[in-house]
């Protein structure tokens, strides 16, 4: 957690109402550092925009304090906070070229003729458009228009840059290169981003830190691979990577580890949630972590396995268990020597240790990616 | 090369398919539309009345020097015409074609030829003069001979004030006969004021129809539509029941005390009426095309540009403005070429003043039965909008215009 002091932005208690009934956004609390990347993942509908354009001031807080740079920014009109703001359907002016639109911000802020076309040089030169300045915007290819977008958004020297799923219309390649162009412009840049996306992969190769929303609320706010290797909550365990999830009940507590009965059997598991004896809670644990015929006595967890299914995915093999009256119950094994032993259908043995095996709060599987 | 050819075949049928259906459409169009236009601009350039009534004295006065009175057997032939013409009952129309280049003559013509009936013997010339004194002017003569000619630009350059003298030269009307250009202009300036107005109350209704949530931009489309639901009449009479003398809005002014009852304003049968009423009309034919360029606007456009540093005015200037202006093209033109050519408000509110070329038009198409000219008057109107209409494609492009 950054401290106070260095942080950029603040989120404190901010809500948001649209029509005064229900909570879009609940209770929301985080600080960006400066520098810092920072990306808001959550499923659609959860209020990732609706933070956005709060932050970027199209959206007013029904209650609580939105900071920037230690001000609030409460009274402040969007054209003052002086935020690059890429917009999911890009918003770039069709009836102006390339070179226009990157000129615009300048113009309106009274830069003259030979700084805007400095400037406008070098931040086609930054996302690689050099020569397209006498485009239009639609004579571009959408990852072309997506560079004229992110160039327009940083041109004027914003210290914050916002972007709402800026990747959303495109392929699957532009994707993969455009995360990579962003992540690099934001190194070599330094500003602060916070960025929206329903994309847990993007999110992950992306960002400093991820906040998790889910329904307006924050379940975990953390460094990618903490979020992935430490999920604190099983919403998070569900919507990051992959997870086996057992629903069972809490029969002993023993520190930081517990006894949870699930499907019949006891399973020794990590304590997250504050749970107590008697209460439902979610096992989580990642395909990877689960052995397949471990050593007997290696693993304090070990459980009969029926083989339900074996995909074969070149590196690694996927095996379908049939465990704790789970059917959808996954292991994922590299594929090293010695694993044609294992058919569709065998009896086997399965084993992982309990710092594996997460005991979060229980699950209601309401919402979906 | 042989695959070919099937192709071209196979392609052959269902075309004419396609043309078969839309012939219909196309006789219609040209029965209902094209065909009237033609015969009108026709009539405006040939009228062969006098040509075809009296054809052998025109071929003598081709021959007549012009200086002095013309000669027995011109006079002689004329007579002869003048009988058949009356006998086969051409006489009137002949009369007022001749009429039209020589104020004064129908009388002499149709008076001297119930004469000539009488007449069993020469010299025609005596007699004709005998009848009537201006047989005896070659202004008369003039007249006939420049009525005779079956293609003429005399109606064009009456529908512009001008005449053609019996020299060739071409002068302005007397002054007191100048009306055709004062009305051209008026209707341009007033067709230009009723498009700007038009322009100035519709685009923020129609900015405010395109942005509003899907319910109130129905209803007020609805609004907006409703005028085209109601029968141009009914709308234009209510706007007399509001504007007149003692109609509804003097009442009001009278009552909160901010005219005298001496003073009432006269807001009808003139200009004033003409103006609102026919705003009131072709509000709508603005709307409709800005609301469908501006609905296309994503409103993150003005997101963006708020977001860029811009303000309001600059943000509207600079990105929405702009993007408007097909729409405001589209709407423009039609506005303007619809008012250029109205005739039924100003015939019902403009009064004296408030009246239109198109009010000349008519006139001259049921009362004073001069089609030739009222297709003049519609020819000049013709090329001025497809002037326009050029001139907006050199400026903005006509592809880019957009009509709902
Ligand atoms: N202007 C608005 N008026 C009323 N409700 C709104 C408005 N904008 C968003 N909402 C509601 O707020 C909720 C959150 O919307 P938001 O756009 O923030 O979601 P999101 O996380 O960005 O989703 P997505 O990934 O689909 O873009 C949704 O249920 C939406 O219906
Ligand atoms: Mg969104």
């Amino acid at each position: 957690m950054p401290s106070k002091d260095n942080a950029y932005v603040e989120f404190e208690n901010v809500c948001k109402s649209y029509d005064g009934r229900t909570l879009i956004v609940q209770n929301v609390n985080f600080s960006v550092r400066k520098g810092e990347f920072l990306t808001l993942l959550g499923p659609s509908g959860s209020g990732k925009t609706t933070c956005l354009m709060m932050l970027a001031g199209f959206e007013t807080p029904t209650s609580g304090d939105i900071r920037i740079d230690g001000r609030s920014v409460h009274a402040l009109p969007p054209r003052k906070r002086g935020i690059g703001m890429v917009f999911q359907n890009y918003a770039l002016f069709p009836h102006m070229t390339v070179g226009g639109n990157l000129a615009f911000p300048l113009e309106v802020r009274g830069f003259d003729r030979e700084q805007c076309r400095e400037r406008v040089a070098r931040a086609l030169d930054l996302v690689r458009l050099s020569g397209l300045e006498d485009r239009r915007p639609n004579q571009l290819s959408g990852g072309q228009q997506q560079r004229v977008a992110i160039a327009r958004a940083l041109v004027f020297e914003p210290d914050l840059v916002l972007m709402d799923e800026p990747l959303g219309a495109l392929d699957r390649r532009l994707r993969e290169e455009m995360q990579y162009e962003i992540r690099r412009i934001h190194q070599s840049l330094g500003v602060t981003m916070v960025y929206v996306t329903h994309d847990q992969q993007e999110a992950m190769v992306m960002s400093n830190r991820i906040a998790v929303l889910r329904r307006g609320d924050i379940e975990q706010i953390a460094e990618p691979e903490a979020l992935y290797e430490e999920p604190e909550r099983s919403f998070v365990a569900r919507f990051i990577g992959e997870n086996n999830r057992l629903q069972g009940r809490v029969t002993k507590v023993n520190g930081d580890i517990c006894e949870v009965e699930t499907g019949g059997q006891i399973i020794q598991a990590l304590r997250i949630a504050p749970c107590q004896v008697g209460d439902a809670t979610t096992l989580s644990i990642r395909p990877e972590r689960v052995a397949i015929e471990p050593e007997p006595g290696l693993y304090t967890n070990e459980l009969e396995a029926k083989v339900e299914d074996i995909t074969f995915l070149g590196d690694h093999l996927r095996f379908r268990l049939n465990v704790c009256e789970s059917l959808e119950f996954i292991a994922k094994i590299p594929n090293t020597v010695g694993h044609g032993a294992v058919l569709k259908g065998d009896k086997i043995r399965i084993g992982w240790t309990p710092t594996d095996c997460r005991v979060l709060d229980p699950d209601d599987e309401e919402d979906t990616t | 090369m042989n695959s070919n050819t099937n192709i071209k075949t196979n392609t052959l049928r269902p075309r004419l398919r396609a043309t078969g259906l839309v012939l219909p459409l196309l006789a219609f169009i040209a029965i209902t539309f094209i065909a009237p236009l033609a015969m009108m601009l026709v009539h405006s350039v040939y009228d062969p009345t006098v040509a075809n009534a009296l054809p052998e004295t025109l071929n003598l006065l081709r021959e007549w020097d012009g200086k002095s009175a013309p000669d027995e057997a011109v006079y002689a032939t004329a007579a002869r015409e003048l009988l058949k013409a009356r006998q086969d009952r051409s006489l009137g129309r002949v009369a007022t074609r001749v009429n039209r280049v020589h104020p004064g003559l129908r009388s002499v013509f149709t008076r001297s030829a119930r004469n000539l009936q009488n007449v069993r013997e020469g010299p025609y010339r005596e007699v004709m003069i005998g009848l009537n004194s201006a047989w005896g002017d070659i202004q008369t003569w003039y007249a006939i001979r420049s009525a005779g000619d079956r293609f003429t630009s005399r109606h064009y350059l009456n529908a512009l004030d001008l005449q053609p003298l019996p020299d060739g030269s071409i002068a302005r009307q007397p002054p007191e006969r100048r009306i055709y250009l004062a009305l051209l202009w008026r209707t341009f300036i007033v067709s230009l004021s009723i498009t700007a107005i038009c322009l100035l109350l519709g685009y923020p209704i129609a900015h405010l129809i395109a942005h509003s949530p899907p319910r109130i931009a129905n209803l007020l489309l609805i609004l907006v539509l409703v005028p085209f639901w109601t029968s141009l009449l009914v709308r234009t009479t209510s706007w007399i029941v509001l504007l007149q003398t003692q109609g509804v809005i003097n009442d009001l002014l009278v009552t909160i005390g901010l005219i005298g009852d001496d003073g009432r304003l006269a807001m009808i049968y003139n200009m004033t009426g003409t103006l609102v009423a026919m705003t009131h009309v072709l509000l709508p034919f603005m709307i409709l095309p800005l609301y469908s360029i501006m609905r296309a606007i994503p409103p993150t456009q003005m997101s963006a540009a708020a977001s860029l540093g811009a303000n309001s005015f600059q943000a509207f200037w600079r990105v929405y403005w702009p993007q408007t202006l097909p729409g405001v093209g589209a709407g423009s033109l039609l506005v303007f070429i619809l008012a250029i050519g109205y005739y039924i408000t100003p015939a019902l509110v403009g009064g004296s003043t408030g009246q239109l070329i198109s009010n000349m038009i008519a006139y001259h198409m049921q009362t004073s039965l001069n089609w030739s000219l009222a297709g003049a008057l519609g020819g000049i109107l013709l090329v001025c909008v497809i002037a326009l209409y050029l001139l907006y494609d050199r400026i903005v492009g006509i592809d880019r215009m957009r009509l709902g």
